[in-house]
């Protein structure tokens, strides 16, 4: 399979697949077997993509151009290859899980639901193969407006409002900030290609106030990595049905709001202009501020997926902290936050959604004890949480220390005592929920019952136990995948990492 | 494509097409008033506009024969200039007259429901004539090199117009005062235009546009051209619907027919901004309409007074074709701010977006017009449900109100993005966050009508078809696809609109 | 100072019809005031190029004379180029045109201007028509001519309508 094809192949797929399962609707199980088998063989194609970029072949697609200046090009580079990997992969696993869910909860228009989702990915799809800053927007907004119905779902007052406060948002910084951004980007540089060192290095009369300025542009503009204070989008799309919160607001929209972060700063500004901005400190200050507010606010809520809303918010703004340290450690932390977080934060999404669906529960005060009856469900978010958290042996861990790494090499002091602070606060908001429920104290009554006859369907239980593991698997898979990423972040301290399980310097 | 039909069409014909372009739609509208029924008119006037589309296109092959482009001139009756009236096509004429005759054509297919739905049976074949006539005064704007001239089809095309809009008043009698209005304010505007032309008569002598640039050039400081420069300005604003001489819009628009609304919001107010930025860089020329700073301190202000004011004035509307109308003079606004930057990428970018919001209105009213056919009322009550209803229709207007938004992969983006392209360029940095703002605005008024449309239940009691006809259906999607063809792949417009800007810049006279 | 308005008096006079037409046009409820004031404009317009056309000297631009004889066929030759226009330009204009050796002896005005007066009277006198057409209609559906009686009963219509929206608003929301 060439490069070409491959990148080809991964934008098709997806539309082939919502147009397979529009095909045949009325038959459920045919129409979920599109998308298991469809988004297995995305998986398959991205992990291609993955391997060949590793190997150091070139993987480009041009389809033309629309205006002369603005090409539709795709490359594949390390942090785009493993985005697409994440997403795609985490696809397959939330298929299964929205086919219990969606089943069990006897949810309506099904068939518009998983065409939205195809199309959902071929957006982030479209997002992380793209190779210029026009590609990439034009992908964005699919990626927006594709997931709209999907948080609209259910169709009553309350979701049509969060989901119209979800496209506004969401719209307006991207069409009031990044498309300025974009083209003020391509008319100092004269075009609007990714280049490795940064695109505005060939741009004249960049002074330091005008990048200042187009830093500032750039992260506000990009709504969907939810920096304060245009986050509020994200506890209000909590009113999809939660296969939605845990595959686009734990993975493909929010990841792909940082990836864009990650991608302006490393291949549009470039470490050398990045440092030399003064917005980016700034910045920065807003990215820990996100942190800490955001874990406080996730403190005081008792809905469960509020809380989970939060917690995202401010796991987030870890990215965007890595992309604002400008340096490679820094930056390797936040590309492995994109893959760490997913995979905690998918697991806690699909914990939250099967216990809706077994008992009903939405609100963390009700579920005490009920660890009794669902064991499965709370060990997994137990695992998730200590990932969350930053604990090893689990995923979680080894974006915060490079996070901390990347600080004291840029020697900002701050920054790791508000990473952990944010572990601690994470314990806070995170831990009492499995713990509560698996030892509840004595005295706390009986555990909710089950609204569904049978409890949780199966597949709702199997996949966060799935992710759960990966959480675990992952930790011991970052030594290849710092040296997958390392042609984008560039050259690290090599001497942090040992290949060994366990242990931190 | 187009060398494809221009070689159809026989020599000695393709020869006359800037005289044949207007006359055969002009002799057609009495043949189509006298017509015992109102098909037969139908049928008449898709003929003529389609005979137009054809010569448009025959002139557009002709003018790009040449790298840079051509100038055709044609004299009127072998009467040579500047005593004969010269029919003078260049880059910037075809492209407009390919805009106007498309839409002719497009609006003349599409008509047919709606006239019988909402014109008197007895009036239908003049209605086809006054439509006609209409159109003949527009591509006579269009082609017409000489000033005065321009005055007279001007009001060719306004009188049939005013009658047009009037027509309106079978259903819904406010469209009486609102075409009273209308020619109130519209005449007003065409005698301003034609003091302006008489002042630089006296000045020098001409009445030939060409001949008058190259005149003008000796007697720049004469009073009397700037006297002339300010009533054209102001008298073409008011045909612009320049802001704030725009109030005659929102009412003509929301209370004339269906098929009116669509064929005025895609042409008239274009016409006219044509005719703004002929006189602007091809009779006055660079220097005298950018030294004396007017440009800028009028185009520009009302350009972005247009884009704020009525992007929040169309916030507040509950009519949806009220809510377009304010739409419509905010985008004049775009065209007018592109156009006073006074630079070929700013010009160029204005003259982009002057065909795509023809693209887009033209959908948007289209649609609109398929609703009012089945259901009757376009308030945004009305509008809840009928996404369920009348898909096809809806998605098409889906389409239009996303490229008015300026969503990717549609033409209204790609016209914002060249603005704003231009606008960067010059560093008018607060320009660009008004463009931004008025998109954002853009974004609620449109999303709250999608909203509605799309996911709201329905309420309006008059379901009498489920879907628009095919006949509506068509040439509306094709305006719908057009938009997203130009998203994708804008390079030929976008290139008409540049080769239309390089040819001004380079000097109108010959 | 004297001599300068009042060797302008055709200017004065036509500023003044333009002002009061205008004035009219929009000050007027009646509608058919209105477009009275609306031909007052127009006619000062009319005589503001006729103005133009006026030449020290000049007659009727009807050839006679030694002029005459030159020349029967049609007047190719004497087309504007001739003639000067415009004793309110305060700057040379471009050269005159002269088509073929043709010499006029007498001083003629300017045919051109009235010409194009001619269009514009039955431009006038059309839109005067439409008006007028449109204005028996109003008539016959608000059962008056005044703008300001429209105006009210269409404000009536208009809040009626909003309301019955409102109250629709309120009833289909799901």
């Amino acid at each position: 399979m060439s490069g070409e094809f491959a990148i080809a192949a991964a934008l098709i797929l997806p539309l082939l697949i919502c147009a397979g399962i529009w095909l045949v609707g009325r038959i459920p199980d045919l129409r979920e077997g599109v998308t298991l088998v469809g988004a297995g063989a995305l998986f398959f194609i991205a992990v291609t993509i993955a391997l060949k970029v590793s190997a150091g072949e070139p993987v480009e697609l041009s389809l033309g151009e629309a205006v002369p200046g603005l090409e539709f090009a795709f490359r594949a580079e390390p942090l785009g290859a493993l985005f697409a990997v994440v997403a795609s992969g985490l696809w397959i696993v939330n298929s299964f899980y929205s086919i219990g869910y969606m089943r069990g909860n006897r949810e309506r228009n099904q068939t518009r639901f998983y065409m939205c989702f195809a199309v959902a990915l071929f957006g982030a799809m479209g997002v992380a193969l793209s190779a210029n800053l026009f590609t990439l927007f034009v992908f964005y907004e699919i990626l927006t407006l594709s997931t709209y119905p999907l948080v609209a779902h259910k169709g009553d007052a309350n979701a049509q409002r969060g989901a119209r406060i979800y496209l506004m948002t969401l719209l307006g910084t991207s069409i009031g900030f990044l498309l300025v951004a974009v083209i003020w980007t391509g008319a100092l540089a004269g075009s609007l290609d990714f280049v490795p060192g940064g695109l505005l290095q060939q741009a004249e009369g960049l002074t330091p106030v005008v990048a200042s300025a187009l830093l500032l542009l750039f992260a506000f503009g990009v709504g969907k990595a939810a920096l304060m204070p245009f986050h509020f989008w994200l506890p209000n799309a909590m009113v999809a049905p939660t296969p939605v919160s845990a595959l686009l607001h734990a993975v493909a929209v929010v990841k792909a709001g940082v990836f864009t972060i990650l991608k302006v700063a490393i291949y549009i500004f470039g470490e050398e202009i990045l440092n030399a901005t003064a917005s980016r400190e700034f910045i920065l200050g807003v990215a820990c501020f996100t942190i800490v507010t955001a874990s406080l606010i996730a403190m005081t809520k008792d809905n469960l997926k509020a809380r989970l809303a939060y917690s995202t918010v401010a796991q987030l703004a870890y990215v965007t902290c890595g992309a604002m340290l400008a340096d490679p450690a820094g930056f390797l932390g936040g590309s492995l936050q994109i893959a760490a977080h997913a995979v905690g934060k998918i697991t806690l999404f699909m914990c939250a959604g099967a216990i809706y669906v077994a008992t009903g529960k939405q609100n963390i005060s009700e579920m005490r004890g009920l660890g009794k009856r669902m064991p499965l469900i709370f060990i997994a978010f137990f695992i998730a949480s200590l990932s969350i958290i930053g604990i090893p042996p689990l995923a979680g861990d080894w974006p915060k220390y490079e996070l901390m790494q990347g600080a004291a090499d840029a020697d900002l002091d701050y920054v790791p005592y508000i990473l952990i602070v944010s572990s601690l606060l994470n314990i806070a908001y995170l831990l009492p929920i499995p713990i509560l429920a698996l030892m509840p104290p004595p005295g706390s009554g009986e555990p909710a019952q089950y609204k569904r006859p049978g409890g949780a369907p199966m597949l709702t239980v199997a996949a966060p136990c799935f992710t759960a593991a990966l959480c675990f698997i992952m930790f011991f898979a970052v030594g290849p995948m710092s040296d997958f990423l390392a042609p984008a972040t560039g050259e690290r301290v090599p001497a942090a990492y040992m290949t060994t399980p366990g242990g931190q310097p | 494509m187009i060398e494809f039909i221009s070689s159809l069409v026989p020599e000695d014909l393709a020869a006359h097409a800037p005289a044949l372009l207007i006359a055969i739609p002009m002799l057609m509208a009495p043949i189509a008033a006298f017509m015992p029924s109102g098909r037969i008119a139908w049928i008449l006037s898709i003929l003529a506009t389609g005979f137009s589309l054809v010569m448009a296109i025959v002139l557009l092959s002709q003018v790009q024969s040449i790298e840079g482009g051509a100038v055709i001139s044609y004299a009127m009756g072998g009467w040579q200039p500047d005593a004969g009236i010269e029919f003078r096509i260049d880059a910037l004429n075809s492209m407009v007259l390919l805009l106007v005759s498309a839409i002719g054509f497009l609006a003349a297919i599409f008509s047919w429901p709606t006239v019988q739905a909402e014109i008197r049976d007895a009036k239908t074949a003049m209605f086809y004539a006054a439509y006609l006539v209409c159109f003949t005064g527009l591509t006579g704007v269009a082609s017409t090199g000489d000033a005065f001239n321009l005055f007279v089809f001007l009001e060719i095309s306004s009188i049939a117009t005013y009658v047009l809009v009037a027509l309106g008043a079978t259903r819904d009698r406010r469209a009486l005062p609102a075409a009273s209005n209308y020619l109130l304010m519209g005449t007003i505007g065409a005698s301003f235009f034609v003091v302006g032309v008489g002042f630089l008569y006296a000045a020098t002598g001409t009445l030939n546009m060409a001949e008058l640039a190259v005149r003008l050039q000796g007697v720049q400081d004469s009073k009397a051209v700037f006297a002339g420069y300010a009533f054209i300005l102001v008298g073409l604003g008011i045909k612009a619907a320049m802001f704030p001489l725009h109030q005659w819009l929102p009412n003509a628009y929301a209370y004339s027919p269906s098929f009116v609304t669509m064929f005025l919001a895609a042409t008239a107010t274009k016409v006219a901004i044509y005719a703004l930025v002929r006189f602007l860089f091809t009779v006055f020329g660079l220097e005298f309409s950018f030294e004396g700073s007017t440009l800028i301190w009028i185009l520009m202000p009302m350009g972005i007074a247009a884009m704020i004011a009525c992007s929040f004035q169309a916030v507040f509307q509950t009519d949806v074709r009220r809510t377009l109308a304010y739409s419509s003079v905010a985008q004049v606004g775009y065209m007018l701010l592109g156009i006073s930057i006074g630079t070929a990428a700013g010009v160029s970018a204005g003259l982009f977006h002057l065909v795509n919001h023809a693209l887009i209105k033209g959908a948007l009213f289209m649609a609109l017009a398929g609703v009012v056919l089945t259901y009757k009322g376009t308030s945004l009550q009305d509008m809840r449900g009928l996404g369920r209803s009348s898909p096809w229709t809806m998605t098409a207007f889906a389409i239009g109100a996303v490229s008015l938004i300026g969503i990717p992969l549609t033409a209204g983006f790609q016209s914002k993005f060249a603005l704003v392209n231009a606008l960067f360029e010059h560093d008018w940095w607060w320009a660009v966050a008004v463009v931004m703002f008025s998109s954002l605005l853009a974004v609620v008024y449109m999303g709250r009508i999608l909203e509605a449309v799309f996911f709201r239940a329905p309420t309006n009691p008059n379901k009498r078809h489920k879907e628009a006809p095919l006949i509506i259906l068509i040439p509306l999607w094709i305006l719908a696809l057009a938009n997203i063809w130009v998203g994708v792949q804008g390079g030929f417009v976008a290139g008409l609109a540049e080769d239309a800007a390089a040819s001004l810049f380079i000097g109108g006279a010959p | 100072m004297l001599e300068f308005i009042l060797e302008r008096g055709n200017y004065w006079a036509i500023i003044a019809l333009m002002m009061i037409g205008l004035y009219i046009a929009f000050a007027a409820t009646n509608l058919i005031k209105r477009l009275i004031g609306l031909g007052l404009f127009q006619t000062s317009i009319i005589l503001f190029y006729t103005s133009l056309a006026r030449i020290d000297g000049g007659t009727a631009p009807i050839l006679f004379g030694n002029d005459y004889k030159k020349d029967k066929g049609h007047g190719d030759d004497y087309a504007a180029g001739a003639d000067h226009a415009g004793d309110a330009a305060d700057a040379a204009y471009g050269a005159a045109k002269a088509y073929g050796e043709a010499s006029i002896e007498n001083v003629y005005s300017n045919p051109l201007p009235h010409v194009l007066m001619l269009t514009a009277i039955v431009v006038g006198v059309a839109t005067l028509a439409v008006g007028l057409a449109i204005i028996v209609r109003i008539r016959e559906a608000y059962g008056t001519v005044e703008a300001d009686e429209i105006r009210a009963m269409d404000l009536e219509v208009a809040i009626a309508e909003a309301a019955a929206d409102t109250e629709r608003g309120k009833a289909g929301t799901v």
